[in-house]
C-alpha cells in the first residue's frame, strides 16, 4: 500500500527566513501523525503547502503514490485533503447549516445538505443543531462545525492545526474519540500541536521540526514529554529553579466571601470565594474552562467591583470597592486570559501598551503628560529581559506572535514588581521554551516576596508552579491546600464538581 | 371621515412612501454587505434631475427611470471606488457624496426649474379603478408596484438564495468570507451599485410621481429618512415596508393636520418632520435594551475591509 502522503525535500524560502529546509516525511493510511515544533518552526508553512495555500520552492508532494501539484485549497479538497484551522472562519450571525453551505465548493440544496450533515454527525457522535445560530455556540461546538464541514468531503487526510488550544479537557477527549474512529476507518490525520501529553495519548508517529528543518521522526509512545520537548527546542529543557526551604511571609492578598453577579448568557459568576495568599506563595487555581475563572479574574483585577470593601484586602487594606487603576496603585496587577483586545491594544505600540498598565506604578505620566522616554526605556527592558521577539518598543502589539505578545504582557506586569500578581492562563498558546521562561519569572517574583495567583486549565503547569492549589467549579472555589497533598485523581474529581466530603463518603 | 377622503389619504400615503421604500431597500442590501453609504440623499438627487431631464426632453417615463437608475449607479461608483478600492472612511465619503449630489443636481438643473413634465400615469387601465375601492389596489403607477415587488425580491434574495447568503456572510465577517474564497470587494461593489440604482429610481419618483417639475433639493431629506428606516426596520425587508408606510403616513398627516385646522394642527410642523427620526431613536433604544437578543445589524457595518496580507 503506498503512503497516503509523502513529502520529499520540501523547501520554502521567505524574505529573510528559510521556513522549510529540505523536509521529508510520510503519512501512512489510517495513521495519526503529529507535527511538532515550537512557534516559528515551520509547521504552519508546511501544512499550508500541503493544503495548497502556498507553493513549495522545491521538493515533491506525493499523494497515494502519485506526484501531485496542489495549486489551491479547492484542489486539495478535490484530492481528499481536509483541514480544520486553529482560528475558525465562522459567521456568528448565521446558522450552522448556512455556515457549512458557505464553505462547500459544490452547490447542494439545503435540504440535502442538512441530511448529509445529520448523517455525518450521527456517524461520529458530533452533536450539533444545524439551525442554531453560531453566536449561541461554545468554542467546542464551533470546532465541531469545522470538523463536520471537513468530513462532508470524505477526506483521506485530515489536517488539524492546534485543535485543542481552545477546548476543555472533556471536549479534547470527545475530539480524540472522533479522530481515533476516523483513523480506524483509514483516514490519515496530520495533527499539529505542541501539547506533548496529547501527542503521546493520540499519535502513532511524530515528526519534529526545529527552525524549518526536520530534526527527528519518532514514536511518541516511546518518548517522554521531556525528550520530545528537548528535541523541539534543541537544548536541554531548563527545570524551574525553586529556592529550597522557602517559608511564606505575612498574608498579602486575602479574599473573603467574594461574589459577582451574572451579567450575560455565558457568564458564570463566582459565589462565596475565600482564599489567602501569603508573601512568596504561588496559589494555583485549577478548573475546566467556563467555571467562573473569567468572573474571578475580573473581580480580582477590579474590572468588576465588589459591593463589599472587605471582600478583598491587600496587606490588610480593603480594596474591594476600588477600580483597576486604584488597585494597581495599591500593588495588585492582573493579566487576563485574552491577549489581544483585553491585555493589550493590538493597534498601539508596545510602548503605549506599557503606559496603559504601568503609568502609575512607574511614574510614566507627569501632570497629565506622558513621559514617553520612560515608557520606551521600560518597554525596552521588558523586551530584553523576557527575550520578546519584536522590532522594538515602537512595534505594535498586533505585529507580535501570540507567544511573544504573552511574554511581553507577562514581563510588563512582572517588572512592575507588584505586591500581588493575578494571571490567567500565563502560557496559553506559548511554546515550551517561552513557557519555561515565564514560569521561572513567576517563581522569581514570588521568591522576591510577591503573592501570586495563577488561574490555569493546564494541570501540569499548576503542579510544577504552585505552592498551594485550589479548584474552581461552577463559580465555587475549593479549600486551598499544599499542592503536594493533591493527587491527580483528586484534582480531577474536584474539577468535575465532587468536593472533599462527598468524595470521601 | 368619508370613504373618499380615506381613499385619498391612502393613495397619498402610498405615493409619499414609495421613494423612501425604494431607496431604503437599496440601502438595506448595501448595509447587509457591510457597507454604510450615507450618500443616499445625494444619489437620489442625481436620479431626480436625470429622471426629470430625460422625461422632459424625450417624454418617455420608463427611459427616464432607467437612466435615473444608471445615474444612481454611476454616482454610487464614486463612493464604491473611494471606500472599497481605496478603503476610505465610509461615513465621511457618504456625507461627501450627499453634498456632491446636492450641488451637482442643482448645477445640472439650472434652467429646468418651473418647467413642467407629465406625471407617470397608472399602470392599469382606468376601467379597473373606476370605483374608489379599486383605486386603492389598481390606481397606482408602475413604480409603486415595482417597490412592492422589490420588497419580496430583496427578502427572497437575502433569505433564500445562495448569492444572498454570500452577501450576508460578507457583511457579517469579511475576513472569514475572504479566507473561504469569496470576493469581499466584488460583492460589496455589486451591493453598492444596487443601492445606487435603487436610490436613482427613488429620486426619479419625485418629478415623475409626486410633483411634475424640477426643484433644487426636491427630495427634501427623504434619503436620510431612508437611511434611518433601515435601522428602524432592523434590516428586515417586510419591517421596512411597514416602516416606510408608517413614515409616509406621518408625512401625510402633517399636511392634513395643517389643512384641517383640527387639534392636530397645534403640533408644530418641525415636530412632524422630526418624527421619523424620533421613531428611529426609540427603536434603537429598544434594540439596545434587549441586548442579548440579536440586533440583526451586520457585524462589519461601516468597517473597511483590510485583509491582513
Amino acid at each position: 500500500m503506498p503512503n497516503r502522503l509523502e513529502l520529499s525535500g520540501i523547501t520554502k524560502q521567505f524574505p529573510g527566513v528559510l521556513a522549510n529546509d529540505n523536509v521529508s516525511f510520510a503519512v501512512k493510511p489510517g495513521e495519526i501523525h503529529a507535527l511538532l515544533g515550537e512557534n516559528g518552526a515551520g509547521k504552519s508553512t508546511l501544512v499550508k503547502m500541503i493544503y495548497g495555500i502556498m507553493q513549495p520552492d522545491s521538493g515533491e508532494i506525493r499523494w497515494n503514490g502519485e506526484p501531485v501539484v496542489v495549486p489551491n485549497p479547492k484542489a486539495a479538497r478535490r484530492l481528499g485533503i481536509g483541514m480544520v484551522f486553529q482560528h475558525f472562519s465562522l459567521f456568528e450571525a448565521l446558522t450552522v447549516l448556512e455556515n457549512i453551505a458557505l464553505g462547500m465548493d459544490a452547490k447542494i440544496p439545503s435540504r440535502e445538505l442538512e441530511a448529509r450533515i445529520r448523517e455525518v454527525m450521527q456517524t461520529y457522535g458530533l452533536a450539533l443543531d444545524p439551525h442554531r445560530t453560531v453566536a449561541t455556540l461554545s468554542v467546542g461546538e464551533r470546532q465541531r462545525i469545522e470538523i463536520v464541514r471537513a468530513l462532508l468531503l470524505n477526506p483521506q487526510l485530515l489536517i488539524m492545526d492546534e485543535p485543542t488550544s481552545v477546548l476543555t479537557p472533556q471536549e479534547v477527549e470527545q475530539l480524540f474519540t472522533v479522530l481515533r474512529q476516523l483513523a480506524s476507518e483509514g483516514c490519515s490525520i496530520l495533527y499539529i500541536s505542541h501539547k506533548l501529553h496529547e501527542i503521546k495519548a493520540l499519535c502513532d508517529t511524530a515528526t519534529i521540526l526545529r527552525g524549518g528543518k526536520l530534526v527527528d521522526t519518532c514514536d511518541p509512545k516511546e518518548e517522554t514529554s521531556r525528550s520530545m520537548a528537548e528535541k523541539m527546542i534543541g537544548t536541554g529543557l531548563k527545570d524551574i529553579v525553586k529556592p529550597a526551604g522557602r517559608s511564606f511571609g505575612e498574608p498579602k492578598l486575602v479574599v473573603n466571601r467574594l461574589l459577582t453577579h451574572r451579567t450575560g448568557h455565558f457568564d458564570v459568576p463566582v459565589t462565596d470565594v475565600s482564599f489567602t495568599v501569603r508573601a512568596g506563595e504561588i496559589l494555583g487555581i485549577a478548573g475546566v474552562a467556563g467555571n467562573g475563572q473569567n468572573a474571578l479574574l475580573d473581580a480580582l483585577s477590579g474590572e468588576i467591583r465588589s459591593e463589599d470593601r472587605e471582600a478583598i484586602t491587600i496587606d490588610g487594606k480593603a480594596i474591594g470597592h476600588m477600580d483597576t487603576t486604584e488597585r494597581r496603585r495599591h500593588g495588585l496587577c492582573a493579566v487576563p486570559e485574552e491577549r489581544n483586545g483585553h491585555a493589550a491594544v493590538a493597534d498601539f505600540s508596545l510602548s503605549d501598551n506599557s503606559v496603559l498598565t504601568a503609568r502609575d506604578r512607574l511614574g510614566m505620566v507627569v501632570m497629565g503628560l506622558i513621559n514617553s522616554g520612560a515608557a520606551r526605556t521600560y518597554t525596552g527592558k521588558v523586551i530584553a529581559d523576557f527575550a520578546v521577539k519584536a522590532l522594538g518598543p515602537a512595534a505594535t502589539a498586533g505585529s507580535l506572535s501570540g507567544g511573544n505578545l504573552q511574554k511581553y504582557i507577562m514581563g510588563r506586569e512582572i517588572l512592575q514588581k507588584p505586591t500581588v500578581l493575578v494571571v490567567s492562563q500565563p502560557t496559553w498558546g506559548v511554546d515550551a521554551g517561552a513557557a519555561a521562561a515565564i514560569h521561572q519569572a513567576l517563581v522569581d517574583l514570588a521568591a522576591a516576596g510577591s503573592a501570586i495567583v495563577v488561574i490555569s486549565q493546564d494541570l501540569d503547569e499548576l503542579r510544577t508552579l504552585s505552592d498551594t492549589l485550589a479548584v474552581i467549579n461552577m463559580g465555587r472555589l475549593s479549600e486551598s491546600r499544599p499542592v503536594a497533598e493533591f493527587s491527580v485523581d483528586e484534582i480531577g474529581l474536584l474539577m468535575g464538581g465532587v468536593h472533599g466530603a462527598e468524595a470521601a463518603a | 371621515m368619508s370613504l373618499e377622503l380615506t381613499i385619498a389619504i391612502i393613495v397619498t400615503v402610498v405615493g409619499a412612501s414609495t421613494p423612501i421604500l425604494i431607496a431604503a431597500l437599496g440601502e438595506l442590501v448595501v448595509e447587509k454587505s457591510g457597507v454604510l453609504n450615507l450618500g443616499v440623499e445625494g444619489m437620489m438627487l442625481v436620479g431626480a434631475i436625470t429622471g426629470f431631464v430625460v422625461a422632459f426632453t424625450t417624454g418617455n417615463h420608463y427611459l427616464a427611470i432607467l437612466l435615473a437608475a444608471a445615474a444612481g449607479v454611476a454616482t454610487s461608483m464614486i463612493f464604491g471606488f473611494l471606500t472599497l478600492s481605496l478603503s476610505a472612511n465610509q461615513t465621511a465619503t457618504g456625507l461627501a457624496l450627499t453634498i456632491f449630489g446636492t450641488g451637482f443636481s442643482a448645477l445640472a438643473g439650472q434652467g429646468y426649474s418651473a418647467r413642467p413634465v407629465t406625471l407617470l400615469g397608472p399602470l392599469f387601465p382606468a376601467e379597473l379603478a373606476t370605483h374608489p375601492i379599486w383605486r386603492v389596489l389598481f390606481g397606482y403607477s408602475a413604480l409603486v408596484y415595482f417597490s412592492l415587488a422589490m420588497v419580496f425580491a430583496v427578502w427572497w434574495f437575502l433569505k433564500k438564495s445562495r448569492a444572498g447568503l454570500i452577501l450576508r456572510a460578507v457583511g457579517e465577517n469579511d475576513l472569514s468570507a475572504h479566507s473561504i474564497g469569496y470576493s469581499v470587494i466584488g460583492v460589496r461593489y455589486a451591493a453598492v451599485a444596487f443601492g445606487g440604482a435603487m436610490a436613482g429610481i427613488a429620486g426619479a419618483c419625485f418629478p415623475l410621481l409626486l410633483t411634475p417639475q424640477w426643484a433644487e433639493r426636491m427630495t427634501a431629506g427623504r434619503g436620510w429618512i431612508a437611511v434611518a428606516l433601515v435601522v428602524f426596520a432592523s434590516w428586515k425587508p417586510f419591517r421596512l415596508l411597514a416602516g416606510a408606510y408608517l413614515f409616509g403616513l406621518v408625512m401625510t398627516m402633517e399636511l392634513y393636520a395643517k389643512a384641517s385646522g383640527g387639534p392636530l394642527s397645534a403640533i408644530p410642523a418641525e415636530l412632524w418632520s422630526a418624527m421619523p427620526y424620533l421613531a428611529t431613536v426609540v427603536v434603537l433604544v429598544l434594540i439596545s435594551i434587549r441586548r442579548d437578543a440579536s440586533t440583526n445589524a451586520p457585524a462589519c457595518l461601516g468597517r473597511p475591509f483590510l485583509p491582513s496580507n
